[in-house]
Parts: structure tokens; C-alpha cells; sequence
């Protein structure tokens, strides 16, 4: 063999072997959309319009079975009241399962405080639920495989499986999870899962006056809730953490934690 | 080998048959990885079924149109048209027959959970027209004046 022919055949070796396969792949992105499953459930919470009447926290809890004395829900909605001083107060009574009905600031142990209203620069309400994360912590975090995600995203617990460790609710960024006082097994938001699965609204946003609440499927671009995500200028709580919410909010504040 | 030496060694191996053979009875067949892999899909399948069968509570207002239209027509023409009927009058569950009747919620606290006067700018709630209830009334129930279906004062 010459030196030339040695060399040349070398260099297309090279070249050659360097390629993959599936370099030379043409890929379609219809093709790749396809590969996703085509339901992925997303929440929207426009707080403008949230006035805090809390039918959503009453809905749920008859919903799902929660007991109404009980100091645990798998939605609430939190009150924020920041002062003109730059102060930012929230506060919760009961999860607001009988609503807002007072000005007066729930400080828990510091009792209750009252805020003039010269001196209030922002007050709204932020309705918290789960936010059946793409990553969730608190699945990762189960032992004995009794929480996990459905391919919709739903992030669900087997209440037979359950050991109730409580890892997941220690594990879980947003403080969603909960001991059922009754089922003795951890406890969280399913999106109503027996209700959309059968095409049907979550309790929550059924509940709403006000469409504050919506849910809807984020892969499919003529749902309501997936334009908004797409277009409006949406955003998610501690996104952090890295778990990828679900839950997304339309005027959302730095301070809403 | 001695014989002793190998006893142990039989011991722990009847050991794991043991507990291969108790999860292989325990765990149901359909438990393992799922859709979303190992880490987020780690799970019983059957459960997803049980979620869907969950007994759904609340009904909606259509359900409730379909024998009282007359009720939910009155409603649509006043300002409370967007409260959805099971917000004051119960879940409907498995209304008509079982319950035959629905308790309906006439608190005072039901109407304030909206027409408390908050002073909340940047919410919605600042456009609903709302009373101090310390000072409207106190300790009378909304409904001996205002009519839930059409609460305008002016039009009863």
C-alpha cells in the first residue's frame, strides 16, 4: 500500500467511524411529540381573581373525605398583606375553610393583629394545593414504593401500601402532605382524581365563583389552562428546589413563599 | 469440610428462600416500575384504578337543572349566578334518593365569607360590595332580608 492511499483510507476510516448511526437519524419532531404521552394534568390559579371566600377548602375536604374539625386539608388559601413599611404578613386560620371574614391578622401564638388600611400596599389571596411536581421529592423519598407518579402526572399514595413513615411529608418542599387522622396513611391533593379521569372539573375549581382555579391538560395547545402556561405571564412556587411544578400562578409575588 | 462449618452457610440460605418466597406471595403481581421509571413510577397499578373509583361527592349545577330548572334560571338572573348551587346546599350525592333532602347552609358565616369588607387591593375581592359585620346587623341571619337567589335589596 503507498503512504498516499495508507492516509486517505485512514482519514475516511476515521471520518466514517466517528459517525453514528444515529447521527444520520432524521428525526421528526411529530415523532418526538408522540413519544409523550398526550395527557399531562396542570393546574392554573389566577390570584386576581381568588377573594378568599374558601369554597374550595370546604369543596375538597367533603370531596375527599377529610374530616372538617381537622387541622389538616390537602388545599388551602393563604392571605398576604404587605405594608407600605415593606412587611410582608400572611395568615391561614383553619386552612380559611370558613373563608376570610375578618381584617384582623391570625399571628397564632402572638394573637390576633390589626393592619390600618392606609397602611396596606398589597393584600391578596394565594390558594395552595399540590403541585404534582415532574420531579417530586416526595416520591423519591418513599421507601416502600406506596407514593408515585401516573403517567398523567398525577402524584398519587396507595393507601394499602402506605406505612406512614412520614418521609414524604418531610420530603415535600410545599408542606402538602399530611397524616390522614383517619386512614392512618400520609395524605395529599390527587387533583380529584377520580373526577378528571372521568372528564369531570377537580371539587376545588367546581366550587370557585370566580374562576380562580382551573385544571387542564398541558400537552394539548387549544386546552385553556396549557395557552395560559404558554402566553400569560405565569409562575411556580420555589421552583428552586428543582421539582418542576404543575401548579402555576398568574400574578404571582416574590414574597409568596 | 467439617459439617459444622457448612451448617451456617444452610442457615442463612433457607433464610432468603424464606423471604423470596414470603414476597413473591406478599407482593401482588402487578407491583414494580411503571411509566415513569423506577424512581417516580414505583408502584402497585391497581391502586391508579382505586383512585378512579373514589366516590365523587359533588355533582354540578346541570345535575341540579335537570329537576330544579326553575330554581337554577331564578339564580342565573341575579348577581349570584356564578355560586354553583352545592356551595350552599350540600354535595348532592346521591340526591334524590339517598339523602332525599339537602341541608342547606344559611349562615350568617356562609354570605360573610364573601361580603366581609376587607380592604384587600390587588385581589378581587375589593369588588364585592361587603358590610362590617360588627356593625350590619350583628347576629341576624343575611336571609331574613336579603333573598340568596337575588340579593339586591332593591329588586325583592
Amino acid at each position: 500500500m503507498k503512504r498516499r492511499d495508507f492516509l486517505k483510507n485512514t482519514a475516511v476510516f476515521v471520518s466514517g467511524a466517528s459517525l453514528s448511526l444515529s447521527t444520520l437519524e432524521f428525526l421528526d419532531p411529530r415523532e418526538l411529540l408522540a413519544s409523550q404521552p398526550s395527557l399531562r394534568w396542570g393546574f392554573l390559579v389566577n390570584t386576581y381573581k381568588c377573594v378568599g371566600c374558601g369554597f374550595c377548602v370546604k369543596a375538597c375536604k367533603i370531596e375527599n373525605d377529610i374530616p372538617l374539625e381537622a387541622n389538616v386539608t390537602r388545599t388551602w388559601v393563604e392571605r398576604y398583606v404587605m405594608t407600605k413599611s415593606g412587611e410582608t404578613i400572611r395568615d391561614c386560620p383553619q386552612g380559611a375553610l370558613n373563608g376570610y371574614t375578618s381584617k384582623l391578622l391570625d399571628e397564632n401564638a402572638s394573637g390576633m393583629r390589626a393592619v390600618p388600611d392606609e397602611e396596606v400596599a398589597q393584600a391578596f389571596f394565594v390558594p395552595k394545593l399540590c403541585n404534582h411536581c415532574s420531579t417530586p421529592a416526595c416520591v423519591q423519598v418513599c421507601p416502600v414504593g406506596a407514593t408515585y407518579q401516573t403517567a398523567d402526572g398525577a402524584v398519587l399514595v396507595d393507601r394499602k401500601w402506605c406505612i406512614g413513615c412520614g418521609y414524604c411529608i418531610m420530603g415535600c418542599p410545599y408542606g402538602v402532605r399530611f397524616f390522614h387522622p383517619v386512614e392512618r396513611v400520609a395524605d395529599k391533593c390527587t387533583f380529584c382524581y377520580h373526577r378528571i379521569s372521568k372528564g369531570g372539573n377537580t371539587a376545588c375549581a367546581q366550587a370557585c365563583p370566580f374562576g380562580a382555579r382551573q385544571i387542564g391538560n398541558l400537552r394539548d395547545p387549544n386546552d385553556p389552562v396549557a395557552k395560559a402556561v404558554l402566553k400569560e405571564r405565569v409562575g411556580v412556587l420555589r421552583s428552586e428546589y428543582g421539582t418542576k411544578p404543575n401548579v402555576y400562578y398568574i400574578g404571582l409575588n416574590e414574597e409568596v413563599r | 469440610m467439617k459439617k459444622h462449618v457448612w451448617r451456617p452457610l444452610f442457615v442463612v440460605l433457607s433464610l432468603v428462600i424464606f423471604i423470596l418466597l414470603f414476597r413473591l406471595a406478599y407482593v401482588p403481581a402487578d407491583f414494580g416500575a411503571q411509566e415513569r421509571g423506577y424512581t417516580f413510577g414505583f408502584h402497585r397499578l391497581g391502586n391508579e384504578q382505586e383512585w378512579k373509583d373514589y366516590p365523587a361527592k359533588y355533582k354540578n349545577s346541570s345535575y341540579c337543572n335537570e329537576c330544579h330548572d326553575d330554581k337554577v334560571k331564578s339564580l342565573k338572573a341575579s348577581a349570584h349566578a356564578i355560586i354553583p348551587c352545592e356551595n350552599c346546599h350540600g354535595a348532592a350525592l346521591g340526591h334524590p334518593d339517598k339523602p332525599e333532602k339537602l341541608t342547606v347552609d344559611r349562615s350568617r358565616g356562609q354570605c360573610l365569607r364573601c361580603h366581609a369588607k376587607l380592604y384587600m387591593p390587588s385581589s378581587g375581592r375589593n369588588n364585592i360590595p361587603g358590610i362590617d359585620p360588627e356593625q350590619h346587623n350583628p347576629g341576624t341571619a343575611c336571609a331574613e332580608c336579603h333573598n340568596p337567589h337575588n340579593p339586591s335589596l332593591e329588586e325583592m
